[in-house]
């Protein structure tokens, strides 16, 4: 924040306000929140809204909109909310952004496009997320109009995946006439907001309205359709007719340490953690078939979103204590500002700058301990944070009985593997040409965590929009 | 959803079906594996393609009713759905090779699944020998079949009431200590008998495939429930197997993690007997 600097000031000139803070959003209660799945912020009202729309400075030369990877029209978006008209609102969101309901919830907008917001200068940035949820979730509950579609252009395109890359690709080419069928790996769409993302941040019945609102624009799904495996991206094309496909299969291969004790019965992977409670409502065992495990005393390991979504559905499925164990120190952190908030007024404790060395197990395999070091901050590395190095001798052990890894997760290999031809970089992720988004392979586009590594949804959303022109021009020449 | 277009009773705790699912068929192989949910509120899990028909557009499942999920999708009945079949997951059984002389192990339920992996070698030039294994006669799966693909066809049961009294070990260790010439070990069945098979081969270096069951929730390599150490590196039976080397599995590791839900497991199972009747 900005020290005040106006306290000699002359009488006569005018008093500046003090800095304001977004309008509080409403959430659940901490400590009832904790131990539900229900959605932790319940949205602006109203009035609400239109009080934290007023005060956006309409700038001439509006910072908010360079912030945001793809570019919404956020002041034009904010000056229809103040005219009350929301449903145009979301439809000039949806102009960039086809998954706002999504993106109002989980872009990390601290680093995005509330960042630069010149309001932000001197106060709290005006809350753009939050209104972008607003609107978005003002037009699911008042039925959005489907828009009208150019006939059919004859061409027919695969996706494969339904992430968001996927979805925003699809949507986008059933919107410029082509025929589109998406082939998904599991039983349900969404990629991660469906498996990764839990309910109480993002409940899953807004991933499915704008699923079915790409399929009422007529864009097929194909579940249990694992590419590489019952079909491959060649088949499809040579055999199948497609004339081009997109490749949105994100990173979904789960790290481990390299450290002892990462086999232990009660070791889990955020992915395994998170799908068995999200994709498979474990949650709701025994209503639901698929059982979760889980301990008195949890440690995850990590800091980003991934870690802060393990320890909060930890604590609501019944752990008594749970820590993020985190090497790095509070300000490194890369999970989203609000998470970090939500996770510890929810009762998450959080050990930084330590890392952990070997996790301990009994006769049976089950977690007992875990041994951990202290870690400081030294010069910074490649990616510009500074390097955690361990402190010598200063070993320690931390009475856990279960522990969620959630350090990032590698692209999955089945598709480079049975695609040859198809140009991977050293860390498994598929090399594309930045303009077109085509992969080595004509024909053959891809985007997403698949291209990048895990990022964010907004990006992969991003990336997908800009495969779809990719798309286009290859196939129209237009 | 995916039809079942037959099913049989192969024996109180062991059913087969016949499932419509032609693209699947299309494409697999020998070895791989299929992640079944049954209904909207079922769990993902995997089992073996016993067989497939091509054709047909067929695969056929092998399954021993052992908790909630097998006891359900043995309550359905020819035409009913399963809702959803996913596959072919794993990679195919090496069976493309011609070894020389192929033992291959099944053990209670594994004799159904070692069958097609067999029957390949078999085709593929080799002198198949099988062994098949069950605690009890009434148990013995596959038996006819096994009989007429093999060259040589061995039983053996835990009570002696039918074969060999003894388990696939006893057999296994005597054609070793004939000296037989065995080029190439598989075997498939509960990991106690898989660890024991691997034991006996080892001395003489006996290459020897087993086919792991850890738990698999995606079976597509992105949650890593089904890890094991191979050879003391990290592996996922779902993509890097299910089957690996029989000498560098730490079985024990496996036994272990296949025991990470039992308590809940014994709620559903509980749950569902009490509901549709029959003993555990
Ligand atoms: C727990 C968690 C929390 C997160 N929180 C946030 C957040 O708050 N904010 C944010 O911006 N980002 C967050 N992220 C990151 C964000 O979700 C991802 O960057 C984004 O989802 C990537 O989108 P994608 O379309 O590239 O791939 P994904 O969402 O990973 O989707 C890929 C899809 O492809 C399917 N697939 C894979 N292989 C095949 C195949 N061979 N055949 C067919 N289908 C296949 C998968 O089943 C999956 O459905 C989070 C991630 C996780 C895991
Ligand atoms: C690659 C592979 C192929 C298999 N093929 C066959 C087959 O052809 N025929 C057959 O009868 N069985 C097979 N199995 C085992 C079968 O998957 C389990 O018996 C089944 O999942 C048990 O589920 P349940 O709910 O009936 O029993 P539960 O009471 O849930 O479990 C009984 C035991 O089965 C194991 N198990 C539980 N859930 C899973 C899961 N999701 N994945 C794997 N194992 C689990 C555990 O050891 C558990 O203790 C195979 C397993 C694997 C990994
Ligand atoms: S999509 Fe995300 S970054 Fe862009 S304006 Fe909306 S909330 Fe901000
Ligand atoms: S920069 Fe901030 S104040 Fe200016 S238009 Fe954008 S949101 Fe409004
Ligand atoms: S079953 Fe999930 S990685 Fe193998």
């Amino acid at each position: 924040m900005m020290p005040e600097k106006n306290a000699k000031a002359p009488k006569k000139k005018r008093e500046r306000p003090p800095p304001t803070k977004k309008v509080a959003m409403p959430e659940q209660d901490p400590l009832v929140r904790n131990k539900n799945f229900q959605e932790v912020a319940l949205g602006y009202t109203e009035e609400q809204a239109l009080e934290e729309a007023n005060k956006c400075l309409q700038c001439r030369n509006p910072k908010c909109i360079g912030g945001c990877p793809v570019e919404v029209d956020i002041k034009d978006f904010i000056a229809l909310i103040r005219e009350k008209k929301f449903m145009e609102a979301a439809l000039k969101i949806k102009e960039t952004n086809s998954l706002p309901a999504v993106c109002g919830r989980v872009c990390p907008q601290e680093t995005q496009c509330e960042q630069p917001c010149i309001y932000g200068i001197r106060n709290e940035p005006i809350a753009i997320g939050r209104l972008e949820r607003f609107v978005a979730d003002y037009a699911r509950a008042h039925g959005e109009p489907i828009p009208k579609l150019p006939p059919k252009n004859g061409k027919k395109v695969g996706v494969i995946g339904s992430g968001p890359a996927s979805l925003t690709c699809a949507g986008d080419l059933v919107k410029l006439g082509y025929e589109v069928t998406i082939f998904e790996a599991f039983h349900k769409p969404g990629g991660v907001l469906a498996y990764g993302i839990p309910q109480f941040r993002l409940p899953k019945e807004i991933v499915m309205a704008e699923v079915e609102y790409l399929e009422k624009l007529g864009v097929e799904i194909k579940f249990n359709h694992v590419i590489g495996k019952i079909r491959t991206v060649l088949e499809l094309m040579n055999d199948d007719g497609y004339d081009a496909i997109f490749l949105g299969t994100g990173a979904g291969a789960p790290n481990f340490m390299r450290i002892p004790g990462m086999n232990l019965v009660t070791v889990f992977s955020a992915n395994e953690f998170l799908t068995r409670v999200n994709l498979m409502k474990a949650y709701e065992f025994p209503e639901y078939d698929t059982p979760f495990r889980i301990g008195n005393r949890v440690a995850v390991i990590g800091g980003g979103n991934v870690a802060m979504d393990a320890a909060r559905t930890s604590l609501r499925l019944g752990a008594e204590h749970v820590q993020i164990v985190y090497r790095r120190s509070r300000t490194e952190l890369p999970a989203r500002l609000e998470e970090v908030h939500h996770a510890e007024e929810e009762g998450v404790e959080f050990r930084l700058l330590t890392n952990p060395t070997e996790i301990i197990g009994n006769e049976k395999g089950e977690v007992i301990g875990m041994q951990c070091i202290k870690m400081e901050l030294g010069e910074p590395d490649e990616s510009g944070r500074r390097r955690p190095i361990p402190i010598e001798g200063s070993e320690f052990i931390v009475d856990v009985d279960m522990v969620v890894v959630a350090i990032g997760n590698s692209p999955n290999p089945i598709i480079p593997q049975t695609t040859p031809g198809l140009e991977v970089s050293k860390w498994g992720t598929i090399t594309i040409n930045e303009e077109s988004g085509m992969t080595s392979l004509p024909g053959v586009f891809a985007g997403g965590d698949i291209v990048t590594g895990a990022a964010t949804v907004i990006s992969a959303a991003g990336a997908g929009k800009q495969a779809a022109r990719g798309i286009h021009k290859y196939l129209t020449g237009e | 959803m995916y039809e079942i277009l037959s099913k049989k009773v192969l024996n109180e705790v062991t059913k087969m079906m016949v499932v419509a699912a032609p693209e699947i068929a299309r494409v697999c192989k020998p070895g791989q594996f299929v992640m079944i949910r049954v209904n909207e509120t079922g769990e993902r899990f995997p089992l073996t393609i016993a067989d497939f028909d091509r054709e047909k557009g067929t695969i056929t499942i092998v399954f021993q009713e052992v908790g909630k999920s097998t006891l359900l999708l043995g309550s359905l009945e020819t035409g009913d759905m399963i809702e959803d079949f996913v596959g072919p997951l794993g990679k195919p059984s090496p069976t493309e090779k011609k070894y020389g002389t192929v033992v291959a192990i099944g053990g209670g339920c594994g004799s159904a699944i070692v069958y097609p992996v067999a029957r390949a070698f078999k085709e593929a030039g080799n002198h198949l020998i099988t062994i098949n294994g069950a605690r009890s006669m009434d148990l013995l799966l596959y038996r006819d079949e096994m009989e007429t693909l093999s060259d040589e066809h061995y039983i053996t049961t835990d009570d002696g009431t039918c074969g060999v009294h003894g388990f696939v070990t006893t057999v296994l260790s005597d054609l070793i200590s004939q000296g037989r010439k065995i080029d190439l070990v598989f075997a498939v069945g509960p990991v106690p008998m898989m660890k024991f098979v691997s034991k006996t081969t080892e001395a003489q270096k006996i290459h020897t495939l087993v086919s792991l069951n850890s738990i698999m929730l995606d079976g597509t390599g992105m949650c890593g429930a089904c890890r094991v150490h191979v050879g003391g590196q990290m592996k996922f039976a779902c993509v890097d197997g299910p089957e690996f080397n029989g000498h560098e599995v730490d079985f024990d590791e496996l036994m272990g993690r296949l025991n990470a839900y039992k308590e809940k497991e014994a709620i559903s199972e509980k749950q569902w007997r009490e509901k549709h009747g029959g003993a555990s």
